[in-house]
């Protein structure tokens, strides 16, 4: 960073802080001034124009991480699986148009996968609970499924891991029969969670209706957003499906609002903390350049530079300092965050500009700080003492 | 005269010393608390996502297939086998009993409620809710109030030892009973002590101390299924593997690791005729939350390490700039490069102990701070951290001063004297 990227910027924040004293011949000599300082003593500038920046890129990154972390934590937390749960009242059936229903209203907000359950016999009488659902909308739904191999074409079953003993011991076709109706399966490859649906077996929904003439009793529901847009789906979906009962799965809803709640809450301790170091480092590296510039003040004082002009003179410095170094750390900042992002979640941190004008404020409310503590410090001190070196 | 030197700067310049300490000590402070909660954010987000549930389910090995739709069980309650309630204290006498943080045994039974004249066949859950279990010398409490947190009970829990239910809520709004009503069911009189919410299976049923359960079922010591919440590792390539097919000392690294499997794997040695397993859905998931959590705090505090170096850097860089007139000056006296850069150093050296040593312990106070006020737990720092911390605040202040010592070094006293640059 050399003193002429820094021109314009200095030229235009110089012209905001002069504007009260617009047309006056002393504003060409304000810039000329400002610009000269910064060039003459590019060393001890660039460093204070690097410790803004770094401060600046750090507060970004970090605010908008802690922006962003929630919605990237939700999405893992999607991972869970379904967060609602419609079901028919006392295990009945939903209407065969629901999930068409379900579909419309969540359009987009998340996943949607239903579920048919009854109870049928295995060729040799034995009772085994059966499912009918739709294996592509499972795999989104319920990632963590541990399946040999997913059915592919019709007659074909998932076979819990438990169940295989009952079923198709030797990976033999089977026969299943539910009130006098028979269907003959084979078996695509075997599921495991370690829950109920090791011991059940899975068919694709159009068999399982066909077979039995039974439509879906459960549609899961795996909903993204924030708890108040959650609640609003479910308040949707019981009124597009008034004889089902929709419920969320407090269990992941608690557990994610916990987990959440307190990463983002360590987050914002350590943006905070990381703010304050940040300022700081800016606050000391400017005073000492400010201090080191007392020769400056006192010559200008002493050819009879008012307190006024002083004071906007050091003040725009600061500011201009400020503002370029805010919007160099933002870029910077952002690129940070999405590295992060992309390194920690594997999606990028999408860039959040609502946070530039709190980072602009912020470095710029620094900046000004540190330069005024050290004016009016030297403002009571005579301009020759201070040029005598004293 | 070198000891009187660097004595004298400190004693003569408090401010400028004391600007320069605050800045280091300021750095150290908040370096410890980051690598503190960095240490430790693990364990606590391991432990808040325990409030999903048990992630270990241990059955009967030789069990029959479950029969279950919507919680209630379709198969005859005394058919198939049982684990044994005397075997459940041997879960905190495994290798990561520390880790299991707690487990609760389930007997579903069938029970008739008689109402209106005629009967009704309903599930009647048993369970412990807190109950006092010991293992050798060591005392604890266990039960679904540590393993299910989400369920909630409006009235009082029951006692473990008493003959008290809970109603789901459904069932209880079915019957319209409140707490301290009594229920009939499979003729016997019980006192209704809450109505229980779980926003699940458990909101039609009757769930009850687990003694209850076996006296209807006449098992005595029958359990179906426990239930395990512990905290895990997450899973890698290593977890996944067959641990029959592991030689020797890959074997004991898997099963001297808190991996979901290895943990479910003692706990089937530990409770005989027992089967366990890792609830997937649980289980997985939260392995992938935790190394997302935890590696996002890594990236923090790298930054906070950054940003705390700088500022350290920052500081002494100002500090040494201000004293060029005095290098001028003892240069002129005729003091070499070397002199004049070893008092700097120590003098920095000092510095950086000081403030190594009041951060260190000022940012174990902080860690403590937001241990307490986020997670209501201490997060403590190992004092193994010490001289680790003591070493960087050195090191940084040191690589902060280098460039304006040797700035400072390499001035000509003459102008360093007039005060120009």
């Amino acid at each position: 960073m050399n003193a002429g990227g820094l021109h314009p910027m200095e030229r235009h924040s110089a012209r905001g802080v002069a504007a009260g004293r617009a047309q006056s011949p002393h504003t060409s000599m304000f810039v000329r001034m400002l610009v000269r300082a910064a060039v003459l003593r590019r060393g001890r500038a660039v460093s204070a124009l690097f410790a803004m920046v770094v401060a600046a890129a750090v507060a970004t990154a970090m605010l908008n991480l802690y922006i962003d972390v929630q919605a990237k934590l939700r999405r893992e937390f999607r991972n869970y699986g379904a967060n609602i749960i419609l079901a028919g009242r006392d295990g009945a059936s939903l209407p065969a148009d629901a999930l068409s229903h379900v579909e419309s209203v969540v359009a987009g907000r998340g996943l949607v996968a239903p579920f048919g359950l009854l109870v049928a016999r295995t060729s040799d009488g034995q009772p085994i609970v059966v499912a009918g659902t739709d294996f592509e909308r499972v795999r989104q739904i319920d990632r963590w499924w541990s399946v040999s191999q997913w059915p592919s074409a019709p007659q074909q079953a998932l076979v819990g891991v438990r169940a295989v003993s009952v079923v198709s011991p030797r990976n033999q076709p089977f026969d299943l029969s539910f009130q006098g109706h028979t269907i003959h399966l084979t078996s695509a490859g075997t599921v495991q969670t370690g829950a109920a649906e090791d011991s059940r077996v899975y068919l694709s929904l159009p068999d399982f209706v066909l077979w039995t003439g039974v439509q879906p009793s459960t549609i899961e529901v795996a909903a993204t957003g924030s708890p108040e847009e959650i609640a609003a789906i479910m308040h949707q979906l019981q009124e597009a499906i008034p004889v089902a009962e929709v419920r969320p799965v407090r269990q992941i809803m608690e557990g994610e609002a916990r987990v959440l709640g307190k990463t983002r809450a360590t987050l914002l301790a350590a943006a905070a903390l990381i703010i304050l170091t940040a300022a700081l480092c800016v606050l000391s590296t400017l005073m000492g350049w400010v201090f080191d510039r007392r020769r400056d003040f006192a010559i200008m004082k002493a050819l009879g530079a008012s307190d006024r002009l002083l004071n906007s003179f050091f003040a725009a410095e600061a500011a201009a300092l400020g503002a370029t170094g805010a919007v160099i750390g933002f870029v910077l900042g952002i690129g940070i965050a999405a590295w992060i992002g992309r390194v920690n979640f594997h999606a990028p941190v999408v860039p959040r500009f609502g946070v530039l004008p709190l980072v602009l404020a912020g470095s710029i409310l620094v900046t000004l700080l540190s330069a005024i503590l050290p004016i009016s410090l030297l403002r009571r001190v005579q301009p020759a003492v201070i040029l005598r070196g004293e | 005269m070198f000891a009187r030197l660097v004595y004298e700067s400190f004693r003569r310049q408090k401010r400028r010393k004391l600007l320069a300490g605050a800045a280091i000590t300021l750095g150290v402070t908040v370096a410890t608390a980051m690598i503190a909660v960095a240490t430790d954010i693990g364990d606590k987000i391991n432990r808040e996502l325990r409030t999903i549930g048990a992630n270990i389910l241990v059955t009967p090995q030789e069990d029959t297939l479950d029969v279950e739709i919507g919680g209630v069980n379709l198969k005859p309650p005394s058919d198939g086998a049982f684990l044994n309630e005397a075997d459940l204290p041997k879960i905190k006498g495994t290798f990561w009993h520390n880790n299991i943080t707690g487990f609760a045994p389930m007997l579903p039974v069938t029970v008739t409620l008689q109402r209106d004249g005629k009967s009704e066949n309903l599930t009647l859950l048993g369970t412990y809710f807190a109950k006092s279990v010991s293992f050798g010398k060591e005392e604890f409490k266990t039960g679904v109030r540590i393993t299910h947190p989400w369920w909630k009970v409006s009235g009082s829990w029951p006692d473990d030892g008493s003959r008290d239910v809970l109603l789901g809520e459904r069932l209880a709004a079915k019957l319209s009973a409140k707490p301290g009503d009594e229920v009939a069911l499979s003729g016997r009189t019980l006192r209704v002590s809450g109505i229980l919410s779980t926003g699940s299976v458990e909101d039609d049923q009757v769930v009850a101390p687990i003694a209850l359960a076996q006296e209807i079922l006449g098992k005595p010591g029958a359990v179906r299924r426990v239930y395990v919440s512990a905290l895990t590792k997450p899973e890698d390539a290593l977890a996944r593997r067959d641990p029959k097919s592991m030689s020797g000392p890959i074997y004991d690294r898997w099963y001297c690791s808190p991996y979901p499997q290895s943990i479910a794997f003692q706990l089937q040695e530990a409770i005989p005729h027992s089967h366990a397993e890792q609830i997937r859905q649980v289980a997985q998931n939260e392995g992938a939350v935790l190394t997302r959590i935890e590696g996002l705090i890594f990236l923090v505090t790298l930054a906070a390490l950054f940003a705390s170096a700088l500022a350290v850097s920052a500081a002494m860089a100002t500090a040494i700039f201000e004293r060029r007139a005095e290098v001028g000056l003892m240069k002129a006296l005729g003091a070499g490069r070397f002199a004049v850069a070893s008092i700097f150093f120590a003098e920095a050296m000092l510095l950086a102990l000081v403030g190594g040593f009041v951060g260190f312990a000022a940012g174990g106070l902080l860690a403590r701070q937001i241990g307490r006020s986020i997670f209501n737990s201490e997060i403590a720092i190992s004092p193994v951290l010490f001289p680790v911390i003591l070493a960087i605040a050195v090191i940084v202040t040191f690589a902060g001063s280098a460039a304006a010592i040797r700035n400072a070094v390499r001035l000509d006293p003459v102008f360093a004297l007039r005060g120009e640059l």
